[in-house]
């Protein structure tokens, strides 16, 4: 591999690198958001009453 | 997936089919990125301050929060046309960095500036003044891109090659027909880009105002 092809290689790779670590930061901000979803769903009214409906009772 | 075939295609053509540079040789197919990447950051930070334009003329209530993702698409952009731009300095002129060229250097000015964006952003509280002090930096910053654009064709003492000059581009053939690809896709990719980042940051909005409501 000649000097150049070595540059132009890593050049490539820079981009290629930068993309996937923007994708991979907004994978897991929306990982986040899912899981805050996921809390918000579990404290809405209906939530709470499907929950008061499953509880035992006698 | 329409920026996935078009990146693959894109890298197929730089490496498969275009020509090697009768000056340049191989180092040349840094340029089919680097130029586009470059284009690509003007275009973000020129949809960034249409939208900053639209927000303080139309008070468009999504377009503060468009603008800020379209500057950000253009700053990710522009650190790549640094970072490929040295290493191909690197190549051809021995150097990682040459301060003598106005391109360059108008270029880091014009990143900076928009790294400032950011500063200034956060140091304000979200609200009306927040969005109204952006939009005025971003369409400020908007005239640097003619500036830099144009640097290096005012420039009397030249290393930085010329891509495009008033005749249109300095090249043809495949060369050309890879650097549309590579414009294309990378033109794609950035609107892609954008649209996940913005549709993340609204979930993120929203999440926020449903917590208030919820506590």
């Amino acid at each position: 591999m000649t000097n150049a092809e070595k540059y132009v290689t890593a050049a490539y790779c820079v981009v290629f690198a930068v993309v996937l670590a923007y994708v991979l930061i907004i994978a897991l901000k929306l990982q986040r958001l899912e899981r805050e979803v996921d809390e918000l769903a579990g404290r809405t009214p209906a939530a709470e009453d499907e929950e008061r409906e499953a509880a035992p009772v006698g | 997936m329409a920026s996935l075939v078009l990146i693959t295609t894109a890298l197929l053509f730089v490496f498969y089919v275009a020509p090697d540079d009768a000056n340049q040789g191989f180092s040349q197919r840094i340029f089919y990125f680097h130029v586009s990447i470059a284009f690509t950051a003007y275009v973000c930070f020129a949809a960034g301050a249409w939208k900053a334009f639209r927000h303080l003329w139309k008070r468009d209530p999504r377009a503060d929060l468009e603008s800020y993702v379209w500057v950000h698409q253009g700053l990710i952009f522009g650190a790549m046309v640094l970072v490929t731009g040295s290493i191909w300095a690197r190549i051809s002129w021995g150097r990682w960095w040459v301060w003598s060229e106005d391109e360059l250097v108008l270029f880091l000015i014009l990143y900076l500036f928009y790294c400032a964006y950011f500063m200034l952003r956060f140091s304000v509280d979200p609200g009306p003044q927040r969005a109204n002090l952006s939009a005025v930096y971003a369409l400020f910053g908007v005239v640097l891109i003619p500036v830099s654009f144009a640097a290096i064709r005012l420039a009397k003492e030249v290393l930085h090659p010329r891509v495009f000059t008033l005749h249109g581009p300095n090249f043809g053939g495949w060369i050309l027909v890879t650097y549309c690809i590579a414009q294309a896709a990378l033109l794609v990719l950035a609107y892609t880009l954008y649209r996940v980042e913005l549709a993340g940051k609204r979930l993120d909005l929203r999440l926020r105002e449903l917590k208030e409501v919820l506590a």
